[in-house]
């Protein structure tokens, strides 16, 4: 099963977004990661188990990124999650909970490194 | 034996649980285990109920609600911790967003072992807690006395 | 009298077993739109996999979710197992396609009983749990477990089913299916049953599609997709087709849950007469290095797994896209325009496992 990882750019991901959704891909998730030195954003796209994904690579988590929540409507749940849990900067979600997505102990905790987070016990 | 535990009604409340306990909890209530001949009814109001069933661990975000659940019922109540998460937080104590066991923040009378708890356990629980009842009834009849 | 109104709805909630949050605007009994709060149950399980080794992490993940937990080990289990390009035997794989199929069971039991309770049918509500203990019990024989089974890991399966034993499980399946299908007529004959699921809460192949929807909501829509078609675990092997149903509403996908009932019985008997003696496990050495997403079908839809390794036992991240997270945006538009009073029905229509969406 191989599958298709294309690297893109913060500039290309509106169109991309746009392409696979003419070709009527549905979107099937985001998934951000945190790298030692950079984060990395990860959309992936199926069609007829046709499934591709987009990787963006982001130095920091203030960098701030388009919501495609405006061509995949459904892109605003995980748009949420990825600014609660990592901290990433998305502007223009269809819905936006300001940070109020998921209420956790510690903000953005999958930024955070993991000694920090032996203090809370 | 007063009215009380002759029928005691149970509320449950799925903290951060993975579900396991929880289908276990309505399990116990179905004709293979039918909790319901001890009569036990489960309720959703927490002001008809007597006993506070908890599954999952505490977190950030579910630990006012299981207190206002708590503070809502009458009294005397009871409170049992349902499976391991419910006790101590279980697999899931690391993660970080789960603070422990149901007595972080409510007074916890019994706790059940298990992942997932298995309904005979749960029976077990729901007749040490009746007898319970009747005990924190007597005390309070008492204490007004 | 047309004044808007916020009911909140949850987040403990009579027909809810887990708790999710909705704020209803309503115009009189109808409601207009739904906002969703999810997190009561979030406990950043994903971050784990840095104190847990990536062989012990699928106890983590059998937990994500006590439904379809089984399906949750094996799909992580399949993300690992291609990163480090392991082979898994013959024998495994269709162990594997039996518990996946024996959970399918009893989720969709489990999920007709709570759609009974939802529209006030206490007495199937039972009919469907006892039923459902029947399959628990095979559950239990098989893997000692009720709802947890323990069984899958990284490399194979780590408990065996003998050939006698597959026998009698798929005589007992035959006996059961008569009694599924006596349930499966009251919930698609029943005359009030129809009354409360038909027309209510469409969801067209159109919006299923745009809005992302997966599982047994998009199939009741029109759309055939199941991830099973892929062929992972062998069943390419397996002749079956997807289960679809073109009405779109509550019946649809009530009627699809029915159909996919026998559909599972069919593939275990199927798979155990494929079966061949061999080895269940293979030694899994080195660590994982690389990236993958794996995806299989549950209960409720699609789920994901993505592994990501780094040639260290911890893996470097793992992230779960559960079929309920996908459901949720589909959900909140087929609230759109419903009557206060459906809304139970509808939200469960889609089978919420809030344990899983959160996480």
């Amino acid at each position: 099963m191989a599958q298709e990882i294309m690297d893109i750019t913060l500039g290309e991901l509106m169109d991309k977004a746009r392409k696979y959704q003419a070709q009527g891909f549905r979107l099937v998730q985001i998934c951000c990661t945190k790298l030692p030195d950079t984060l990395e954003l990860q959309y992936s796209f199926d069609k007829e188990y046709d499934f591709k994904s987009l990787r963006l690579t982001l130095p920091d988590a203030s960098t701030p990124v388009p919501s495609i929540s405006g061509v995949y409507l459904p892109a605003f749940l995980y748009e949420n999650e990825i600014h609660d849990l990592f901290g990433i900067n998305v502007h223009g979600m269809a819905v936006d909970y300001k940070g109020h997505f998921y209420m956790t102990a510690i903000k953005t905790p999958f930024n955070q490194p993991a000694q920090a987070e032996e203090k809370k016990a | 034996m007063g009215a009380l535990s002759k029928s005691p009604w149970i509320i449950h409340y799925d903290g951060s649980s993975c579900n396991g306990c929880d289908i276990e909890v309505l399990a116990a209530l179905m004709p293979r285990f039918d909790l319901e001949r001890f009569g036990v009814i489960n309720t959703g109001n927490p002001k008809h109920a007597d006993i506070l069933l908890l599954t999952g661990s505490i977190n950030e975000q579910n630990k006012s609600v299981v207190k206002n659940i708590y503070d809502q019922m009458p009294h005397p109540k009871v409170v049992v911790a349902v499976g391991i998460c419910a006790t101590s937080g279980g697999i899931f104590r690391e993660c970080y967003n789960v603070q422990g066991g149901a007595d972080k923040v409510v007074p916890v009378d019994f706790y059940v072992p298990g992942c997932a708890v298995r309904p005979e356990a749960l029976i077990d629980a729901a007749v040490a807690a009746v007898a319970l009842l009747d005990k924190k009834r007597d005390a309070m009849k008492a204490g007004k006395a | 009298m047309s004044g808007r109104t916020i009911i909140p709805f949850g987040p403990q909630h009579p027909v809810l077993p887990e708790p999710i949050h909705l704020d209803l605007v309503v115009e009189d009994e109808k409601v207009i739109e739904a906002i969703p709060r999810i997190g009561f149950i979030h406990r950043g399980l994903e971050r784990l996999v840095e104190k847990k080794d990536f062989i012990d992490f699928v106890y983590v993940a059998e937990r994500i979710c006590g439904i379809c937990s089984f399906i949750h080990g094996m799909t992580y289990c399949l993300a690992v197992e291609e990163v480090m390009k392991i082979e898994v035997p013959a024998r495994a794989q269709y162990l594997r396609i039996v518990w996946s199929e024996l959970s399918r069971i009893h989720s969709h039991l489990l999920w007709l009983g709570l759609t009974a309770d939802a529209f006030g049918f206490e007495s199937l509500f039972m009919q469907s749990w006892r039923l459902r203990e029947l399959i628990l019990d095979i559950i239990e024989e098989t893997t000692g477990g009720r709802v947890i089974f323990g069984s899958a890991k990284v490399g194979g399966v780590r408990r065996d089913i003998s050939a006698e034993k597959m026998q009698e499980i798929v005589k007992k399946l035959r006996s059961y299916q008569k009694e599924m299908d006596d349930i499966g007529k009251v919930f698609l004959g029943d005359l009030t049953v129809q009354h409360r699921l038909r027309g209510v809460g469409v969801l067209s192949t159109a919006s299923a599609k745009a809005l992302g929807a997966v599982g047994p909501m998009l199939r009741a829509s029109g759309v055939s997709s199941d991830i099973r078609m892929m062929g992972y675990s062998s069943y390419g092997t397996l002749d079956f087709a997807p289960i679809v149903e073109q009405d779109a509403d509550c019946y649809a996908r009530c009627k699809v849950r029915i159909r996919e009932l026998d559909q599972s019985v069919g593939l275990i008997e199927s798979a155990a007469s494929k079966m061949i003696d061999g080895p269940i496990d293979v030694k899994v050495t080195g660590t994982p290095n690389g990236e993958f997403f794996a995806r299989s079908e549950q209960p409720r839809g699609e789920v994901i797994y993505y592994a990501k390794g780094n040639g260290t036992k911890f893996l470097q991240r793992m992230r779960v896209r559960t079929p309920t997270f996908a459901n949720i945006t589909p959900l909140l538009e087929t609230l759109k325009g419903c009557q206060l009073a459906d809304v139970p029905v509808i939200v469960l229509t889609i089978d919420p496992c809030i344990s899983c969406a959160e996480r």
